[in-house]
């Protein structure tokens, strides 16, 4: 077996194993689900239209924002990297190979939430099911290189916390899960335009379900795809072996330049 | 003429303003053990981190097997296995898949004979994080040798290590030396250095004060023997009047003499405690150890320092 694929398999093993990442990756997602499916459809007879996309992007916002950055950071105060590096790990498998079992266990995820909520909640099902698929692979790549770079630029466990949730938070209240894009005040959707849970479900909603948005959907994937490749690509210049490193290269602000992606959709609105 | 395993030539390097090394030069050759000795923040570890590639070096040269630590990483990873003072895994990673993981990285068949042989056979399904720092250190140290580097960095390899263990350590270092492996070895363990390394190099603010084997680096004081007694009656003989004595003192009911002349002091001494009607307990002719000479040059050992001080 390779070393990246017996690299690859350690890090999924992990993805179950850690409890704090077992609880991120699926626990907290199914159990948001399930509530969100048994309380809300109750209350809001509208939520089934957007359930099935809107709770696949949460589960995917949960493994990424919420479960990637922590262990990159806590595996670099506690000295694994430099192990890894005298050990010949490169710099990229240490970083893409955990960023890719999430992406794998976020996928696994949405996929069993997008698959049962038409079954099981009524939750309305995509008209193209490859096209939903396709979006969730691309947003799963783009929040995983967020998850990343949080993870390279985050000076300790504490600050990873906090990037996490400036995108989380955001994501929950205007990033189109709970309110779609069109219902947000005008002054406020352009700050949703820059979350890519708000770029998700445009790119679903009419690439899998053929709805009017907001965002045209192909220039919505596009920002998923620029976005995936910009915040992987900074994460990748970023990346520090140790925070004992008197030099880095790089500033942790060029973190912001992953979201032109999303900036530029704004002009499309 | 051989090629050294290990070459440090005028190596350089700052923090900040804090210069850490300050143009240090020493080889170590093939199959040799090499200790590097020293105070906390001596440039030790720092030393090592640029030989290991973690860092750079400001100014100046260095090799391990003839490969440039800066320019050519992945050459180095197959040459070079280290043991690091702070070592990490991920908390979740099994001990058998440690070896697994890191052999696969090396293109090398996994070594379960060393998980056993370093007592971590019944630990072998374990959790890194669930391991004792003792059987922490002892993984790192079986993953450090298990694709046969040439060259092993042990930087502080027992440290929290139980005796049988480190015995065990002493055994597989002496192995390797005889397997041509070249060691430099990092210690706070002066006994250890002293048994294990064919040379030392002692490292005080940077530079490199003493570079020797430890018999060499211990005949470089004054040349002072240490003699001590115990007798019965008279617990301090130190103003006893004996040829050739630099300095003598009381220390833990004993009378310690340092002695130019070992010989002659010793008799007068022993002629001078049957003249009192003394009975003698115990007498011990000692050579400075290294430890000894070691606090010596970190001046911390101003006893002997200054009796050596004396002498010369």
């Amino acid at each position: 077996m390779s070393a990246f694929a017996y690299h690859f398999g350690f890090e999924f093993k992990t993805g179950l194993r850690n409890p704090n990442l077992l609880l991120l990756n699926y626990l907290f997602p199914f159990g948001f689900y399930v509530a969100m499916g048994a309380v809300m459809t109750q209350i809001n007879p509208g939520f089934t239209d957007v359930m099935v996309p809107a709770l696949a992007v949460f589960a995917i916002l949960a493994s990424t924002i919420l479960g990637l950055p922590s262990p990159l950071v806590e595996d670099r105060e506690a000295g694994v990297y430099r192990s890894f590096k005298i050990n010949g790990v490169p710099a990229l498998s240490i970083l893409i190979v955990p960023a890719l079992t999430t992406i794998f266990h976020a996928l696994i995820a949405a996929t069993l939430i997008a698959v049962t909520a038409p079954l099981l909640f009524g939750g309305r099902a995509p008209d193209n099911w490859p096209a939903l698929f396709g979006v969730l692979v691309v947003t799963a790549f783009a929040c995983g290189g967020i998850g990343a770079l949080f993870g390279v630029i985050s000076a300790n466990s504490r600050a990873t916390v906090l990037w996490s949730q400036l995108v989380f938070l955001p994501s929950m209240l205007i990033g189109g899960l709970m309110i779609p894009l069109s219902m947000l005040p005008p002054g406020v959707q352009p700050l949703s335009a820059l979350l890519p849970s708000t770029q998700a479900m445009q790119a679903i909603q009419g690439l899998a379900y053929g709805q009017e948005t907001l965002i045209p959907p192909l220039a919505a994937l596009a920002a998923l795809a620029g976005g995936a490749l910009f915040s992987f690509g900074l994460a990748t210049y970023l990346f520090n072996w140790d925070t004992r490193n008197a030099s880095r290269r790089g500033h942790p602000a060029m973190a912001l330049l992953a979201w032109i992606p999303y900036a530029l959709t704004m002009l499309a609105m | 003429m051989i090629e050294p395993a290990v070459m440090v030539r005028g190596f350089r390097k700052r923090y900040g303003n804090l210069v850490a090394v300050d143009g240090i030069s020493f080889e170590a050759n093939p199959g040799e053990v090499f200790g590097l000795l020293g105070p906390n923040g001596a440039g030790k570890t720092t030393t090592l981190e640029c030989l290991e590639g973690i860092r750079f070096p400001d100014a100046g040269s260095l090799r391990v097997m003839g490969i440039d630590p800066t320019r050519d990483g992945r050459r180095l990873r197959d040459a070079l296995g280290v043991q690091l003072q702070a070592s990490g895994l991920p908390g979740d990673m099994l001990v058998e898949e440690a070896m697994r993981f890191f052999c696969a990285y090396h293109r090398t068949e996994p070594r379960p004979d060393l998980i056993e042989r370093l007592g971590l056979g019944e630990k072998k399904r374990t959790a890194f994080r669930k391991l004792s720092t003792g059987q922490q250190r002892r993984l790192a140290l079986a993953l450090a040798v298990a694709h046969k580097p040439k060259v092993v960095i042990l930087d502080e390899p027992t440290a929290g290590l139980d005796v049988a263990t480190r015995a065990e350590l002493h055994t597989l270092v002496a192995e390797l030396r005889q397997q041509g492996t070249t060691i430099l070895l990092a210690t706070h363990d002066m006994a250890e250095a002293e048994k294990l390394a064919d040379r030392v190099a002692i490292l005080l603010r940077g530079v490199i004060v003493a570079l020797g084997t430890p018999r060499e680096l211990t005949a470089a004081g004054a040349g002072l023997t240490k003699i001590s007694i115990h007798t019965e009656a008279e617990p301090d003989l130190t103003a006893l009047p004996l040829p050739e004595v630099a300095q003598a003192a009381q220390v833990d009911g004993y009378t310690v003499y340092f002695s130019r002349s070992p010989g002659e002091t010793v008799v007068a001494l022993l002629h001078e405690v049957e003249r009192r009607g003394d009975k003698l307990i115990d007498l011990r002719v000692e050579r400075p150890s290294l430890e000894e000479r070691f606090l010596q040059l970190t001046s911390q050992g101003p006893a002997l320092s200054e009796a050596e001080g004396e002498a010369a």
